[in-house]
């Protein structure tokens, strides 16, 4: 087998490429802690408020530090649960301060569903008996969509809230 | 190389184009309701609902029509490269009436409204059993053919001991390795987790699981896709430019490197699940960019058989032998078309895999967008390119030019609608939204509203991909029976001198060693955090109807 | 691909000149500037959000 001379080039070029792309990845997610979502941590699917973090009254934006937040949301086909406002009316928008650090942690009670919120990198799915977190900074002021990106029934495209971060 | 292929074994193929051909038609009709229904301005009549049609789409499209027009092309370059006996052609009807069955089950369930779990059915949304079962028979039918193929390589080769097999038989049979080691993960969790669940014989499924199995399908899946256009590219296109092929051995090499690391990659779909071990995700990220370095080799042979065809035929300069390809022969434009595809194709796949990435695209219609680019124009408009030339081998008939300035047009129909509609999808998921969705204004944010522009974007490339597959069809009857009788070439190009089986090495011949490999790289990747996954499973669940509208 | 390659080379593989193929080289390099610049427009997109 023979391989011309500009097909070495091209070829390790090309595979230094995918390797400089690797150790990038490799680097940001091990070593700055960008790991795509991976809680790891499991509960029951058929009785998810049992865990801490999706009771009633922890739902929603939580304080947890002068700077830190925790966002928890129990998704169902085909709605997003963030607690209740004091009026005791469901939350369909959430803030959050520029520049705080946030958790978003969420379940499923029945189907898989997707946590994207669009225009971040918050993209997540959440399935059945596990729990989905992703800790993030968000830099841009704005209202962010909050779209359920993974097909749980015919209601999915109504699975949907707001996002929005104010300048602190 | 067998002379012209037998009738009998020309039915067998056409009867597997003509299951395609339909399937395009039907499937390219759901498509265009789509778009229509997203671009906000068009109600499915009849209370039809979204993901029905979506899910027929994708099943009809990605499923059947890819299975059987393989299958079909795959039969034909087996039948000219090897011959086929009459006892493996016996048994491919079988096949093919298992795959057809199955195919009817699943598609009358999808119908009757019983399965809107769109192509990948995950659980725990329950269709009814007898999707699930059709499907099984689909994949059952298409290992008819993988072991026929098989077969028919082993019998060559006992005929002609010690000689090297012929590159197309040789690809096909790689093809068919891809195919069956991956289609026993999507039948373990079909067999063993969604039937007898469907069934109410267990009330729960493991989730993660299902979806592992998926996934270890799934992606293989799409080489099993790409991998006959590279036959095509490979071992016809040459002929059809005038030109050799670049080189028998480096075009082995790349088909090995696909089955080597198309299967160890089912992870880089599952990046955002909370359930897997994100060193695990990283190993399996890294082992999908090693599947990127078989298509940098194809790329190279593809251009370097270009620039030789062009200067034997005069070209000068650098760039002067790309004058030279024969751009006005559809045989060449369609796939050449594709290939070009494949470049921004590849380039969004190498970004879709690259691990903490994924979050900026996962899920959005720049997905769609993407694989609307590879299988739906690189790997379709190289298998219209084969048509052209495949269904009148077939029938008898000859490619007319007035049929070749049709497919043109068809062709360049076909660029045209898909530029528009995967640019507007890749734009409007970078914007973030989201894909396999109905319409929606989301509660009436600006970016829903943004979106939407791109929505009508895509109803618009879609309505000319529509025409070019209403094209495509009418020259599908019109090569079948109405273009006039005589012989059409098969294509089948030739080595350049000093090159061909006898210079390429015989390790390429060791199948034990490849599916040896295969198999070490496979537990590699997923023995341990399978085990994981097991170990560490929360309660299973029970199914959901009444999501689906399955009541 | 080192390890497929090692010892199978037929004695007579340099024989023949090699053929002129830089236009294929120019079109190769091609496709790996578009892949590069397609993959840090989308690094930057996840590092600004």
């Amino acid at each position: 087998m023979h391989l011309h001379r500009y097909e070495k080039i091209w070829l390790t070029f090309g595979i230094g490429s995918l390797l400089v792309f690797l150790i990038v990845l490799g680097v940001g997610a091990f070593y700055q802690g960008t790991q795509p979502p991976s809680c790891l941590v499991t509960l029951d699917p058929e009785n998810v408020q049992a865990h801490e973090s999706f009771k009633d009254e922890n739902l929603g934006v939580q304080q947890i530090g002068e700077n830190e937040y925790v966002v928890n949301i129990l998704a169902s086909a085909f709605n997003y649960n963030f607690g209740k406002d004091e009026a005791g009316v469901p939350v369909r928008k959430i803030r959050i301060p520029k520049g705080a650090n946030v958790i978003f942690q969420a379940t499923t009670t029945d189907v898989v569903h997707g946590f994207q919120i669009a225009g971040t990198n918050v993209n997540m799915m959440l399935e059945p008996g596990y729990i989905s977190d992703y800790e993030t900074t968000l830099n841009n002021v704005g209202e962010f969509t909050i779209v359920c990106n993974e097909y749980c029934g015919v209601g999915h495209h109504m699975m949907t809230a707001v996002l929005e971060v104010y300048e602190p | 190389m067998i002379k012209s292929i037998p009738k009998n074994q020309s039915r067998l193929a056409m009867a597997f184009m003509w299951v395609a051909f339909i399937s395009l038609l039907i499937g390219g009709l759901m498509g265009l309701l789509q778009v229509f229904v997203r671009s906000g301005q068009f109600t499915l009549p009849f209370g039809i609902d979204y993901y029905q049609v979506l899910t027929v789409h994708g099943v009809i499209l990605g499923l059947v029509l890819t299975t059987y027009f393989i299958i079909g092309f795959q039969y034909a370059l087996m039948s000219k490269s090897i011959g086929m006996t009459n006892l493996e052609r016996k048994m491919a009807w079988i096949g093919f009436f298992v795959m057809l069955v199955g195919t009817i089950m699943t598609a009358v369930t999808i119908l009757l409204g019983k399965a809107s779990v769109l192509y990948t059915f995950y659980a725990p949304l329950q269709a009814h059993p007898t999707f699930y079962i059709g499907l099984a028979l689909v994949v059952v039918g298409s290992w008819f053919a993988c072991f026929i193929n098989f077969h028919q390589l082993y019998r060559w080769k006992k005929e002609h001991k010690g000689e090297k097999s012929p590159l197309m038989a040789f690809m096909v049979v790689i093809n068919m390795l891809i195919w069956f080691i991956c289609t026993l993960g999507v039948a373990a969790t079909v067999l063993i987790q969604f039937i007898p669940w469907s069934l109410g014989l267990v009330t729960e499924i493991d989730i993660l699981v299902s979806r592992t199995l998926f996934w270890y399908f799934g992606h293989p899946l799409v080489y099993f896709w790409l991998l006959p256009a590279y036959m095509a590219w490979y071992t016809i296109i040459p002929k059809v430019i005038g030109g050799k092929i670049f080189s028998d051995s480096l075009a082995r090499l790349s088909f090995i490197l696909f089955l080597l690391f198309s299967i160890p990659v089912g992870f880089h779909h599952q990046l955002t699940e909370p359930g897997i071990d994100p060193f695990w995700k990283y190993i399996q990220v890294v082992l999908t960019f090693m599947v990127v370095i078989p298509s940098l080799l194809t790329a190279f042979s593809m251009f370097a058989s270009f620039e030789m065809a062009g200067r034997a035929k005069g070209a000068k300069g650098k760039l002067g032998w790309f004058k030279k390809l024969p751009w006005k022969d559809v045989r060449f434009l369609a796939p050449f078309i594709g290939m070009a595809a494949f470049i921004p194709g590849g380039a969004g796949g190498i970004i879709n895999a690259s691990n903490q990435l994924n979050g900026v695209i996962h899920n959005t219609i720049w997905v769609t967008g993407h694989f609307h680019l590879t299988v739906a124009t690189t790997v379709m408009l190289t298998f219209f390119g084969i048509a052209y030339w495949l269904i009148p081998v077939l029938t008898g008939r000859t490619l007319t030019r007035k049929i070749n300035k049709l497919g043109i047009i068809q062709t360049i129909v076909w660029t045209v609608g898909m530029t528009i509609m995967s640019g507007s999808m890749h734009i409007a998921g970078l914007l973030g939204a989201p894909r396999r969705s109905s319409y929606s204004e989301y509660g009436g944010t600006e970016q829903a509203q943004e979106w939407i522009g791109y929505q009508i974007g895509q109803a618009i490339g879609g309505t000319i991909l529509f025409i070019g597959i209403l094209l495509m069809v009418y020259i599908f009857f019109y090569l079948t029976f109405r273009a006039p009788i005589g012989i059409e070439e098969f294509p089948v190009a030739e080595y350049r001198e000093g090159d061909g089986v006898d210079r390429t090495p015989m390790l390429f011949e060791n199948w034990k060693l490849w599916i040896g490999i295969t198999a070490v790289l496979i537990l590699i990747a997923y023995t341990i955090p399978f085990i994981d996954i097991i170990q560490n499973a929360p309660p299973g669940s029970p199914g959901f109807k009444w999501p689906i509208g399955n009541i | 691909m080192a390890k497929v390659l090692k010892g199978q080379q037929p004695s007579n593989a340099h024989d023949e000149k090699e053929p002129e193929l830089k236009g294929t080289f120019i079109s190769v390099m091609a496709i790996g500037v578009f892949i590069i610049v397609a993959w840090i427009g989308a690094f930057s997109l996840f590092l600004s959000r």
